[in-house]
């Protein structure tokens, strides 16, 4: 671990000044990805600004119907949230499938946004990663690539699987989030957010240097609709999806009438659906529809030698799900 | 004395883990919880190749990090001695060579230099400042790759009868399949630790170890100095299954490092190195040839396993150890190889041998069986050995038979369709299994202490450990019978080289092997506190000391009784004590334990999820010590061969021979929503007198072994899919798997 020097925030503007554009200090929120990370040589950081002072530890309804969750709010407070848990299922089961309640009691809203990859060849601190070491070369295309990578969104420079839960909720309900900057206030769409690795894996979100997030702001919840985050792994708790997804659908009789499918454990940055949705939309719901959708959902993805799997494993859970939600 | 018959009193009862209170409350100290005045921290620099040399080492920026006091590696080391490991002569160790021995690396995560500083932070920091330069050699990274490269060599354990290769071809059924099964990682919650301190040429060092004794040899002989000058401290352990029975390198770098900088030195195993230098189950590959007659009658039957080993030690896996005897089968052959991969060197994981043997043989019984046309249970009955015919002679108690018959009875087994995939609820399809489960019983040689104390308590010293199945409170209890002391009143101590000499916690023959130790003991000092009873100053001067008897604390002669605390009082003697060595087993019979696990699983194709959700399982394992800490170990046992069977395999890198899944996150151990909801384990509960007075033969193992193999059969009748290579992944049992072009 490299030493940094640590200072405490109480204000936003504050936190971006001491943060300043310097790409060498982070912020430190639950700390549960950053402090492990520090730990292991892996983020360096020269500065570490703490956020936990900040007052965004709200959740509020706005009156156009959107929800506006503050940066802080952490992944407990947020899953047992009585507005989130019925208005939005999909987001609170996501959470709560999502790492141990310890984890969850100390993991924020925006850490989880920020949460980096679990590929372990970005995290032994010596193999080669563009990641890392950005035109190093990516180890896990030939190497152990079963669990933590991608068939969809990857490219011949990084295949490592955005890791959230929440996040593929989110892309579901659709979400804006609220950064402060050096230049002041701005919104980001949320499917905007993450970046495909492309070929420069090393550059993961929009945000510009010293950039905060304050708050993720939720779409409206669609009138009427059904939703379910499932979450596929090995053991029953406390891993990464292999595959998840997570779906909203209204209903007119058995037809589909709008519809929202985002992946998870499966995408280099939570996976919305669109071409799958658009499948869905005006369709009965039958299983013949679900498949066909999910079909579509992987009809691009790229298996790789021990992660192939994940491509049937996907469309089970696309499918399973809308059998679910649709019953 | 009423001859204090063991068993009227709180044997076999439940008394609670008298050490318990003291671990839940953080009170119970771990070796890492010390830190002796003026200690150094160590924090290792580890290989990041897994074959080849270290060229050059770059220390500048590392020497010049806060805090460091000194940088150990091969150019800088005291000499030191090998370890003949011997565990005969109580010095075993897994690895015998040398940390820093010389400027080789045999693999990743080996280590390659060490850093002491005063803080464990600065000590770590300044370790991921140490510049290693490699000269890498190709890696053998797995077993195919060993045997391709090199070939194999003739390992131990080895069994032939009859002629199984002659009677195998015209067989009316045969099988001939491969099982496979990966490294698995012990992976206990308490991290390896030393903290090693030096005065003039004497040694103390508190180690999570299985083993002080052995540790206390070891290190005795490679620092060159009497066993007595070491005092090795394990009161408590954060568990070990095996990875703690034998001292690794760090134990042997600690001690050196404080010896040097005239310090005591704290060193702690970082998990990633769990998975690298502190032993691990390695991985076979196991060839099953079995043939019957027309009724399913074992005639020819043939285990040949290979496992991997280090390039530094042979480390047998020995997978055929409970095939020899298991079954009647005239014609039999085991056989052991191993071959040589860059990994460390692997060790005894629970149930060596036998977990990874058992997952082939009972796998290749059902097989078998299914080939014969046969029921898997009936299958068994009709084979099981009525003696142990690999050593010509009568097991001491074998209840096999009823352990699986009722198993089967609580389990439902009788009521099964037998047909693949006919048994299905909702989505899930549901799959029942058998497998037997087997473990030898060993005893070993012992000594402890019991001092009845005028204070009223009893004191009992033992140098064996209690890794967390509850060690302590069995000895508690045995006391107790046989003085009627309460059990709050005996005070055990534990783990400690200054105690007399106890065995490692392995093997499961602690419960046999201390007990007796114990019981001798206390016995003996009862004679020393009749002998003060009967002496000239005694309450029963004249009497015989024979005609005395202790009960209940008293004392006890023609109707007068005498409660013991006032003998020792009256004469102003501190305690009464018994000091007791006792022997090893005689090898008159076949002493092992038995059972059965029937298992049912529930898959989901429409989500390809699999789950393990009932398991019966009866064992007969001899009486029964203590219900709780006994049930308890079987069915943690269970659920570790629920990961075995599903879950754990520890990945390795064919390109370059580096662990890639080294950490908790990743190496996929079953969690508290994986347990079956149904977990019925019926303990038999025969004594087995002719093994030791208290009939116990040791469980901590057995339940572990046929686990796998009852899982991967009910896999199979769920799914008609048969799983020869654990873990059973979902992508095992999945269709439509794309194929994939590159690599
Ligand atoms: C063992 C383990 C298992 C896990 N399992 C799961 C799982 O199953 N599913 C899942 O979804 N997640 C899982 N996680 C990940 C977990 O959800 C994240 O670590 C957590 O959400 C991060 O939040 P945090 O507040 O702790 O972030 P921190 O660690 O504090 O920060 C993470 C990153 O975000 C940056 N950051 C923090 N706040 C802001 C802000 N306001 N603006 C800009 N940047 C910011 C930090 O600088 C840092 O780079 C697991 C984590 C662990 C350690
Ligand atoms: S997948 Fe991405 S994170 Fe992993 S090694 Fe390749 S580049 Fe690095």
């Amino acid at each position: 671990m490299h030493n940094f020097d640590y200072a405490r925030a109480d204000s936003t503007r504050q936190a971006v000044s001491s943060h300043g554009p310097d790409k060498q200090a982070a912020y430190l929120a639950g700390g549960t990805t950053l402090l492990d990370l520090v730990k292991i040589d892996i983020m360096r950081p020269e500065q570490v600004v703490d956020i936990n002072r900040l007052d965004l530890k709200r959740i509020e309804t706005l009156n156009d119907g959107r929800t506006r969750i503050g940066a802080l709010v952490t992944n407990t407070a947020l899953a047992r949230d009585e507005r989130i848990a019925s208005d939005y299922a999909v987001l609170s089961e996501a959470l709560l499938s999502g790492a141990t309640t310890q984890l969850r009691n100390k993991a924020t809203t925006a850490g989880n946004v920020m949460q980096r990859v679990r590929c372990p060849y970005f995290r032994d601190g010596v193999s080669n990663c563009n990641k890392r070491e950005p035109g190093s070369g990516c180890a896990a295309i030939e190497g152990h690539n079963r669990s933590v990578h991608a068939v969809l969104g990857t490219s011949e420079h990084c295949i490592a699987t955005h890791p959230s839960d929440m996040c593929v909720a989110m892309a579901a309900i659709g979400a804006t989030i609220t950064v402060e900057g050096p230049e002041g206030q701005r919104e980001i769409d949320f499917l905007d957010f993450h970046l495909l690795p492309g070929d420069t894996p090393e550059r993961e979100h929009a945000l510009k240097p010293g950039e905060l997030i304050t708050h993720v702001t939720l779409d409206a919840p669609l009138d009427n609709s059904r939703s379910h985050y499932l979450k596929l792994r090995d053991r029953a708790s406390y891993q990464f999806a292999l595959a998840s997804s997570a779906v909203i659908v209204t209903l007119e009789g058995d037809t589909i009438t709008d519809a929202r499918v985002a992946l998870g454990g499966v995408g280099t940055r939570p996976w919305r659906a669109h071409e799958a949705e658009a499948a869905l939309k005006g369709q009965k719901a039958t299983e013949a529809t679900f498949q066909k959708a999910a079909g579509i959902a992987f009809k691009s993805a790229t298996p790789y030698a021990h992660n192939a799997f994940k491509i049937p494993l996907g469309q089970q859970a696309i499918v399973r799900n809308l059998t679910t939600l649709t019953a | 004395m009423s001859d204090s018959i063991i068993g009227a009193g709180a044997i076999g009862s439940g008394p609670k883990r008298i050490d318990g209170q003291r671990k839940v409350t953080g009170a119970a100290p771990y070796a890492a919880d010390h830190h002796p005045d003026n200690v150094a921290y160590g924090y290792g620099v580890f290989s990041t190749i897994a074959s080849g040399t270290v060229a050059g080492l770059d220390l500048d920026a590392a020497r010049q990090s806060p805090g460091v006091i000194d940088i150990f590696h091969h150019e800088h080391f005291p000499e030191l001695h090998r370890s003949p490991s011997s565990m005969a002569q109580g010095n075993k160790v897994e690895e015998t060579r040398l940390p820093f021995e010389d400027n080789k690396v045999y693999y990743e995560g080996q280590f390659v230099a060490l850093v002491v500083a005063d803080t464990f932070e600065n000590a770590r920091a300044a370790a991921r400042k140490v510049g290693v330069n490699y000269k890498s050699d190709q890696a053998i990274a797995n077993l195919d790759q060993g045997v391709t490269a090199h070939g194999t060599q003739k390992g131990q354990g080895n069994h032939e009868r009859g002629d199984a290769a002659g009677n195998f071809d015209g067989a009316a059924h045969s099988i001939d399949v491969t099982y496979t099964t990966p490294v698995e990682t012990h992976n206990p919650m308490e991290m390896h630790a030393s903290v090693a301190s030096w005065e003039g040429d004497r040694l103390t060092i508190f180690e999570s170890s299985q083993g002080v004794v052995q540790q206390q040899g070891a290190l005795a002989k490679i620092f060159g100095i009497p066993p007595e000058h070491i005092r090795v401290e394990s009161p408590f352990i954060g568990s070990g299954f095996g990875a703690k029975l034998w001292m690794w390198p760090h134990a042997v770098a600690a001690s050196a490092a404080a010896r040097e900088i005239g310090r005591p030195v704290q060193l702690v195993v970082p998990r990633q190195q769990m998975f690298t230098t502190t032993g691990h189950r390695p991985e076979t590959c196991q060839r099953m040839r079995l043939a019957t007659d027309e009724n399913g009658k074992l005639v020819s039957l043939r285990h040949e396993s290979i496992n991997t080993t280090s390039f530094t030690d042979q480390y047998v896996e020995t997978c055929g150890s409970v095939t020899k005897s298991l079954y009647s089968c005239p014609n039999l052959t085991v056989s052991h190889e191993t071959t040589q991969v860059n990994r460390g060197t692997p060790t005894s994981m629970r149930a060596p041998g036998a977990a990874p043997g058992l997952f082939a043989l009972e796998s290749a019984i059902d097989e078998m069986a299914l080939e014969a046309g046969v029921d898997p249970l009936e299958f068994r009955m009709n084979n099981y050995a009525e003696r142990d015919e690999s050593l010509d002679l009568d097991f001491s108690s074998n209840h096999i038979r009823e352990a699986t018959e009722r198993a089967a009875e609580k389990f439902g087994w009788h009521d099964r369709n037998p047909d693949v995939g006919s048994m299905r609820d909702g989505h899930e399809i549901i799959g029942y299994g058998m497998a037997a489960c087997n473990w030898e019983a060993l005893k070993r040689e012992c000594e402890a202490r019991v001092s009845l104390r005028a204070d009223g308590t009893a004191y009992v010293t033992c140098a064996t450990q209690d890794i967390g199945t509850g060690t302590y409170t069995i000895i508690a209890q045995t006391v107790s019978d046989l003085t009627g002391l309460p059990i709050e009143k005996i005070t055990v101590r534990l783990g400690d080289t200054s105690y007399p000499k106890g065995p490692i916690s392995g093997g499961s023959w602690t419960t046999a092997t201390t007990l007796p130790a114990v019981a001798a003991a206390t016995r003996k000092a009862i004679e020393e506190l009749k002998g003060y009873a009967t002496s000239g100053k005694g309450d029963f001067a004249d009497a015989a000391s024979d005609s005395l008897t202790f009960e209940n604390g008293q004392l006890t002669h023609d109707g007068q009784s005498v409660d013991y605390v006032d003998v020792l009082k009256g004469q102003k003697l501190a305690s009464a004590d018994g000091h007791a060595h006792t022997q090893g087993a005689d090898s008159q019979y076949s002493y092992r334990s038995f059972g059965a696990h029937f298992v049912e699983v529930r898959w989901d194709p429409g989500i390809s999820n699999l789950r393990v959700s009932r398991v019966v399982s009866a064992i007969d394992v001899g009486r029964v010590i203590n219900s709780m800490t006994a049930r308890n170990q079987v069915e943690g046992a269970i659920v570790m061969g629920l990961g075995m069977a599903h879950f754990e395999a520890t990945e390795y890198d064919a390109r370059n021979g580096r662990p890639v899944n080294n950490n908790y996150a990743e190496y996929v151990v079953p969690v508290h929503a994986d347990q079956p909801p149904e977990v019925d384990v019926i303990l038999l509960d025969y004594p087995d007198l002719e093994f030791n007075e208290f009939g116990a033969r040791g469980i901590g193992e057995i339940g572990i072994t046929g686990m796998a193999a009852a899982v991967a059969n009910a896999v199979y009748h769920a799914t008609g899919k048969r799983i020869r290579d654990l873990p059973i992944f979902k992508e095992k049992l999945m269709e439509n798997i794309p194929a994939v072009q590159s690599a």
